[in-house]
């Protein structure tokens, strides 16, 4: 298998705080990926980083042996890298459908079209999108009034719609019931299944990483300070250390920040 | 040298009095985030107040500063009035809202001025024991200058130690740093903006009751400024107060010394040094980001098509407007063609602010550069009118890409400043550049061809062009560019992760929105014949945030309600005494009783009605 994402000494402080240092690791084409780690270890910035957000100090991203750095945003989604926000990020004054729509429009590159009417255009494949995620029947709602767990739902729909060969979910199931973080994160292990689409994930939930995670990364004040298959990570005494100083571990509340 | 010298002594006294005031601005903008356009009437009042207190006194030292102070103490109390009886209201309310709110108040002090103290200008007497000059460098400098020029850092260290050694003044601090944590604390909140509010206005009383010994006490004080105090609080980073003591010394230093280079150089000059450092410092000098922020608001609902009914009311209307000049008497027609123009201008003010999420407070440059520029083409190219007309627009979208280009690298309140600086630039080098553009004279003879010279036939020309253009930039509202324009102003961070270039795209929207608003300006041109400075000024820019106001922001027939109420209602109004008191009244009752506007106000009526009847 070939590797879509190459990811070489990526590190990031502010000002006093290394909030990522030395970061490596390689994405293979088809793989589900979790970065997981205890309330700021990095995982937030690191992805940042991956898609332009924020410009490293030091490292390199590469996707299919082209470099990220210094690309802008949106080049890095032209590329074929989609992003779900930790603080979900959607068109508040719009509907469920027009969220999904915008994506597509710019997908299709028609966001400077004056004239036609943006609510007709790609209606189909929106509601498409839409039902993947289980969103159909609130398609015509208004974003500001969904519950936090369908804008993270929606969330997802928009990533999918331009087809990304790399998806970067931050905390994609934060404030969701237990049954719908099964639902989504079973919906999500799915679409990699179909394949032409890898993804790194982070979560706080450890049932769902153990549960579909392909492979493991532990982040820890910003070091990966562990890697593996799901019984390597527990059984790793310093992974156990991190998260809660041993005992009881992995049984961690997911956070809703 | 002792020339120079002395040139630096004006300098800086003049920055001590430009500094009380933008100071006080500062620190109402840092705590309540309100962009205070009624600032400038409370250095009026203070001006108009010392000059009474001062003359009762006359005579005596003390009689001139407990003059002096008096003042500023009652303008701090009446700031302390309108803080309770309106700001407390609108806190929440967009930037828009509450700029028009103070505007409201800036027209009824104006009329209450008026009737108090008369329409002459009003030379107040000297400050005793200081009335001679010393000479410095065998120059002579006025002794009240040097009194100002210790004032002005005396003050600064005041604030300082209120600001650093007093509960009161570390919370002031915290709130202008973060107004949800100091929520959070569970302070009380309102005090804390009640007592910032009577501080800022009290300084801008001192700053114009300190002005009488230098300057005419006039009526056109407060508009006069208010430019040059927002510039300085902007420059020095809103909320930040030795940033504004900064500016102010910045500013007033070099114009000192610009006028000996290029006397003219006066108007423009702070807005050039604005837009200059806003380039290299996007919050000013000491601001921080985030400063930038008004009240968060909340989202607007989605948009959705004309109902049929509406769609019918919508074709009736224009029906009838078409129609009009058939069964209307001829000056209904000119008044007509008014009420198009502004729709037209106030339909392209709301595109670039209500879906673009820019606001600007100084849309009129649009308007009038396409004004002039047609004008301008008649008059020197020999254009005809209809290439004129075509010109005219094209430049207004020439102007808005190159000034929107430096606007859309800022957000909020520094976007709006900079858009102010934009226009008023323009207005400076309008109103001096004489040879070309008439100045104060303006150019007339701009007047339609033959065939068209008649109002009816130059209704029919209005009337296309306008509710053409109107009905194009409502087709952009629905179009994938204007929708992806509403995401961006949702959402940067979002509208980014979608592959949109925002500010591209905000650029362009910006480029359309100054090319409609040309549009207007060119029917206006032809219309009156002339084109005048006005049209690029600060008070047109208003006029276009009131309508936009008036009509409701968040939806898309706002503008056309707003337009054609403010026109009806100005042309109304404007015959009476005292009209801008009546007109100021106006406007804080529809920001008090109808935030939403004419449409959002109808559409509540509407609804009542129904429960009603159900
Ligand atoms: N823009 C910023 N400025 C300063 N510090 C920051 C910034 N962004 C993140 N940090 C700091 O960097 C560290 C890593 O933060 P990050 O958000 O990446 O953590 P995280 O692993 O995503 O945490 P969480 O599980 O809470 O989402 C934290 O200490 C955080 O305070
Ligand atoms: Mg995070």
């Amino acid at each position: 298998m070939s590797t879509v994402l190459q990811v070489r000494g990526l590190s990031k402080s502010f000002g006093g705080i290394r909030a990522v240092r030395d970061v490596n690791f390689d994405l293979a084409e088809g793989e589900f990926l979790a970065l997981i780690g205890p309330n700021g270890a990095g995982k937030t910035t690191c992805f940042n980083m991956l898609n332009g957000y924020l410009p490293p100090d030091e490292g390199t991203v590469s996707l299919g042996g082209q470099s990220l750095i210094g690309k802008p945003p949106r080049d890095i989604w032209r590329m074929g890298v989609g992003r779900t926000f930790q603080i979900t990020s959607t068109f508040m004054s719009m509907t469920v459908v027009e969220n999904v729509q915008m994506a597509l429009i710019s997908h299709h590159r028609r966001v400077f079209d004056l004239f036609s009417r943006a609510t007709r255009l790609y209606v189909d494949e929106a509601m498409a999108l839409l039902d993947l995620v289980s969103m159909r029947d609130q398609a015509g709602r208004a974003c500001s009034e969904l519950a936090y767990g369908d804008l993270k739902r929606l969330e997802l729909a928009i990533a999918l719609a331009h087809e990304p060969a790399l998806l970067l979910m931050d905390e994609p199931t934060a404030g969701m019931a237990p049954s719908e973080r099964v639902a989504l994160m079973a919906l999500t292990a799915e679409i990699v299944a179909r394949g032409g689409v890898s993804v790194v994930f982070t979560e706080h939930d450890m049932d769902v990483v153990f549960a579909h995670a392909h492979r493991i990364l532990v982040l820890n004040r910003g070091e990966i300070i562990a890697e593996g298959s799901g019984s390597d990570i527990r059984a790793n005494p310093l992974v156990q250390e991190v998260y809660l100083g041993g005992g009881a571990v992995f049984e961690t509340e997911a956070s809703d920040a | 040298m002792g020339f120079y010298f002395a040139q630096l002594l004006t300098g800086l006294a003049n920055a001590s009095s430009l500094f009380l005031i933008a100071s006080g601005l500062s620190i109402i903008f840092g705590v309540t985030r309100i962009v205070n356009f009624a600032h400038g009437s409370f250095y009026m009042l203070g001006a108009y107040l010392a000059y009474t207190l001062v003359t009762l006194w006359s005579g005596s030292v003390l009689g001139f500063w407990g003059g002096v102070v008096l003042a500023a103490l009652v303008v701090g109390l009446i700031g302390l009035v309108v803080e309770l009886t309106i700001l407390r209201r609108i806190y929440h309310a967009p930037e828009l809202f509450q700029l028009v709110a103070t505007f409201g108040v800036v027209l009824i002090v104006q009329d209450a001025a008026l009737a108090i103290w008369g329409a002459e200008d009003l030379l107040g007497p000297r400050a005793p024991g200081l009335d001679r000059a010393v000479r410095i460098l065998g120059e002579p400098i006025p002794e009240y200058d040097l009194a100002l020029i210790a004032i002005g850092p005396a003050v600064l260290a005041g604030i300082w130690l209120l600001f650093h050694k007093t509960r009161w003044g570390v919370l002031v601090r915290a709130a202008t740093q973060d107004r949800e944590m100091v929520g959070a604390l569970g302070i009380n909140q309102a005090w804390l903006f009640s007592a910032a509010f009577v501080l800022g206005s009290a300084l801008a009383g001192l700053g114009g009751a300190l002005q009488i010994p230098r300057e005419a006490v006039s009526l056109q004080m407060d508009l006069s400024i208010i430019g040059e105090a927002f510039v300085v609080v902007v420059i020095g980073g809103m909320g930040s107060v030795s940033g504004a003591f900064v500016a102010a010394v910045l500013i007033s230093v070099l114009n000192s010394f610009a006028i000996l280079i290029f006397p003219q150089i006066s108007i423009v000059l702070p807005f050039i040094v604005m837009a200059i450092v806003l380039i290299f410092r996007p919050y000013g000098i000491l601001g921080k980001p985030g400063s930038e922020a008004g009240a968060p608001e909340a989202p607007e609902a989605p948009l959705t098509l004309m109902s049929p009914k509406a769609m019918m009311v919508m074709c009736a209307g224009l029906m009838a407007l078409a129609l009009s000049p058939l069964f209307t008497a001829e000056f209904t027609s000119v008044l007509l063609v008014d009420v198009m123009v502004a729709t037209l201008f106030a339909v392209s003010l709301h595109f670039m602010m209500g879906i673009g999420g820019m606001v600007s407070f100084g849309h009129a440059a649009y308007f009038g550069v396409g004004a002039y520029a047609a004008a301008l083409a008649v008059k020197f190219l020999g254009f005809g009118m209809l290439p004129a007309m075509a010109f005219g627009p094209l430049c207004a979208a020439l102007a808005a890409l190159f000034f929107g280009w430096f606007s859309v690298r800022l957000s909020g309140v520094y976007l709006a400043m900079l858009t102010l600086a934009a226009a008023q630039i323009l207005w400076g080098v309008t109103f001096q550049w004489q040879d070309f553009t008439g100045g104060d004279d303006g150019i007339l003879g701009v007047w339609p061809p033959g065939w068209a010279s008649s109002d009816r036939v130059y209704f029919y020309i209005a009337f296309v062009l306008c509710v053409g253009g109107i009905w194009v930039m409502r087709r952009i509202a629905y179009s994938p560019f204007g929708y992806v324009l509403r995401g961006v102003r949702d959402s940067q961070t979002r509208a980014e992760a979608i592959g949109v270039d925002t500010r591209f795209h905000q650029w362009m929207g910006f480029v359309i929105a100054g090319a409609f608003a040309g549009l207007a300006g060119v029917v206006f041109a032809f219309s009156k014949g002339s084109v005048f400075p006005d049209s690029l000024g600060i008070a047109l820019s208003i006029d276009g945030l009131i309508m936009v106001l008036l009509g409701g922001i968040h939806a898309l027939a706002g503008p056309i309600l707003g337009a054609s109420a403010f026109v009806l209602i100005e042309d109304w109004v404007t015959r009476l005494d005292y009209w801008r008191f009546i007109f100021g009244t106006i406007i804080l009752v529809v920001v008090l009783v109808a935030p939403d506007g004419i449409a959002g106000g109808i559409q509540r009526l509407w609804r009542i009605i129904k429960r009603g009847a159900a």
